[in-house]
């Protein structure tokens, strides 16, 4: 799969309730949850976006609460994959259990400036800037969350099992 | 090679004669959880994949605790949608209404998780009955779909940091000053995906809901799981609650350790976590004047009846500050009732307390209780995050419902030395 977008970064420890926070959780609808995504944390977030851009984010994305609306509201917002420094344990099990690609790389986020093209390549383990063609290689997904994401998250896998 | 509760427990869930840290490993559950939050999408996906039966109805328990008593229409309906599914499905821990408490405070309380159990779920603070020397860890709603429909879910074992806790507490120092003063030290990410075991003699001393206190936290520092060996005092608590046998698991000796981190609690003041991370921790003596709207006494962390009796010994024949919200939550109806028989709710409306039901409500920012721009909270709560209870321009304080109680009489963060 190639992801490609424009880098919107955040620091580190950005947690669910920045992500979608708590007020919007009475409903699931992915619509709605996305129309709040990263609210408390860039209240413009939703309209400055383009379909297919990238979220960046420092160590510890997604901490906090166990809420699936958050990686539901990523998706939902058209961002095509997460990249952070590292992915808080509930964070990153969700989002291989529900679909939202994400790829750990440090040194990216040392790197690039927000506002940034780049282009992901997961087969290759590669991340290129536009601009400089600089290349990054992410960490390797563990080869059972390929077969999560290969299956279409864990539901999938576990019918075809 | 010995093995680490953690590690036993879980192999105890699979077939496996061996299992080390980071394996990947299919364990059976015992009980999975969800709330009115995470279960709609958990049964949503459950049906998807042509769920048709639970793998066990005794093994699922349905909290509505959130946005309950329901705080607009959609929380209704999310409400009505779980309540259907609970129905239909006969799942015999099921709560709502007047039998509702705060997840985390009822399970334990009503014997529903128990020493040496694997419980999951799709709620972060899961991992509170690690108190009871049980496995137990927040996860997402597809995984307690998945736990609902096969009764077993993957997991990677993780490596444990062992915590030995000595020395005697000081006067208004409790578990939740000790846990506060752990994710200072070591970060909202110190423990990301391994497990904080904690032991000690002053761990072996401290009381049920200290323990409580300190294992629902272990999230804040990133854990997968905060684990407490079982023990007499464990054995006291579920004795009388449990309707089925469970096993308590030790440590071996010879167990491995990422990380061993000793801690003198003698040292240890009443701690504070400022906005907006939970590690942002400070002794009370270097809290400076900060000045309070709201304090909230309540929440899985704290909202049992030892925090009630702490919080009404200090604000016994005072009051909360002109300007000061004060908000008691009994974090469920066992724990309300005997607050009531104690005298401790009188002693709350005198203080001018505003006594709520057994509800999540202002510790997620969801009702009863939200912030105004500008506002600042103190709260025995567990997160302090941007937003958390209410505008994102407001903040949480995070301590005891000791300071918390005395914070509400002074109307600014402080020792209950100023007042007793
Ligand atoms: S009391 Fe707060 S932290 Fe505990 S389960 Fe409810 S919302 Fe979560």
């Amino acid at each position: 799969m190639i992801y490609k977008g424009r880098v919107w970064k955040f620091g580190d420890n950005i947690d669910t309730d920045a992500i979608i926070p708590a007020r919007y959780l009475n409903t699931s609808d992915p619509k709605e949850l996305a129309a709040h995504c990263m609210e408390d944390a860039d209240a413009e977030f939703v309209n400055k976006i383009k379909e297919g851009d990238i979220i960046l984010g420092g160590e510890n994305f997604g901490c906090g609460s166990s809420r699936e609306h958050a990686p539901i509201a990523i998706k939902a917002a058209g961002i095509s994959c997460v990249i952070a420094k590292s992915f808080a344990r509930i964070f990153y099990r969700n989002a291989f259990n529900m679909g939202l690609p994400i790829f750990e790389s440090a040194q990216l986020w040392e790197e690039v400036s927000a506002g940034e093209e780049i282009s992901l390549d997961s087969v290759r383990g590669e991340i290129t800037v536009a601009a400089t063609k600089k290349t990054y290689t992410i960490n390797p997904i563990p080869p059972f969350m390929e077969r999560l994401i290969a299956d279409g998250g864990l539901m999938k896998h576990i019918a075809r099992r | 090679m010995g093995h680490t509760i953690t590690e036993k427990i879980l192999m105890a869930h699979t077939d496996l004669q061996d299992i080390s840290a980071g394996q990947l490993i299919n364990a059976r559950v015992d009980i999975a959880l969800g709330n009115d939050i995470t279960a709609p999408i958990a049964i949503k996906e459950f049906r998807q994949a042509g769920g048709k039966k639970v793998f066990d109805k005794d093994k699922v328990a349905l909290v509505l605790d959130h946005f309950t008593p329901n705080k607009d229409i959609n929380s209704a309906m999310q409400c009505k949608f779980v309540r259907e599914f609970a129905l239909e499905q006969n799942i015999t821990h099921f709560y709502e209404g007047g039998k509702v408490g705060i997840e985390h405070a009822l399970l334990p309380e009503a014997g529903i998780v128990l020493p040496g159990d694997l419980v999951i779920g799709a709620d972060s603070h899961t991992c509170t009955y690690g108190g009871l020397g049980a496995f137990a860890t927040g996860v997402g709603s597809t995984d307690l779909a998945a736990a609902m429909l096969t009764g077993e879910l993957w997991f990677k074992v993780p490596p444990s940091m062992k915590f030995i806790i000595s020395g005697s507490l000081q006067k208004w120092v409790f578990g939740k000053d000790l846990i506060l003063h752990i994710i200072g030290l070591i970060g909202v990410d110190g423990a990301l995906y391994k497990a904080m075991e904690f032991a000690g003699e002053t761990i072996s001393k401290l009381p049920m809901a200290d323990r409580l206190a300190m294992a629902n936290m272990a999230i804040e520092a990133g854990a997968k799981n905060g684990i407490f060996p079982p023990d007499e005092i464990t054995r006291e608590y579920v004795e009388n609650r449990a309707k089925r046998p469970y096993t308590f698991y030790a440590s071996d000796p010879d167990a491995e350790y990422s990380d061993v981190i000793e801690i003198d609690a003698g040292l240890i003041e009443p701690q504070v976590a400022f906005p907006h991370l939970p590690s942002n921790v400070k002794p009370i003596s270097r809290a400076g004047n900060v000045k309070i709207d709201q304090s909230l006494i309540g929440s899985c962390t704290n909202g049992r009846i030892e925090d009630l009796r702490i919080a009404a010994e200090i604000l016994k024949g005072r009051k909360a500050a002109a300007g000061v919200r004060l908000i008691v939550v009994p974090a469920t109806p066992a724990i309300y009732r005997q607050a009531l028989e104690e005298g401790l709710l009188e002693t709350f409306l005198a203080a001018e307390a505003v006594i709520s039901p057994p509800s999540c409500g202002a510790c997620l920012g969801g009702h009863i209780g939200i912030l105004a721009e500008g506002e600042r909270a103190i709260a025995t709560t567990n997160r302090n995050f941007v937003g958390r209870m209410g505008h994102p321009k407001s903040e949480v304080y995070l301590a005891s419902p000791a300071i918390c109680a005395a914070s509400a009489v002074l109307g600014r963060i402080a020792s209950p030395e100023e007042l007793i």
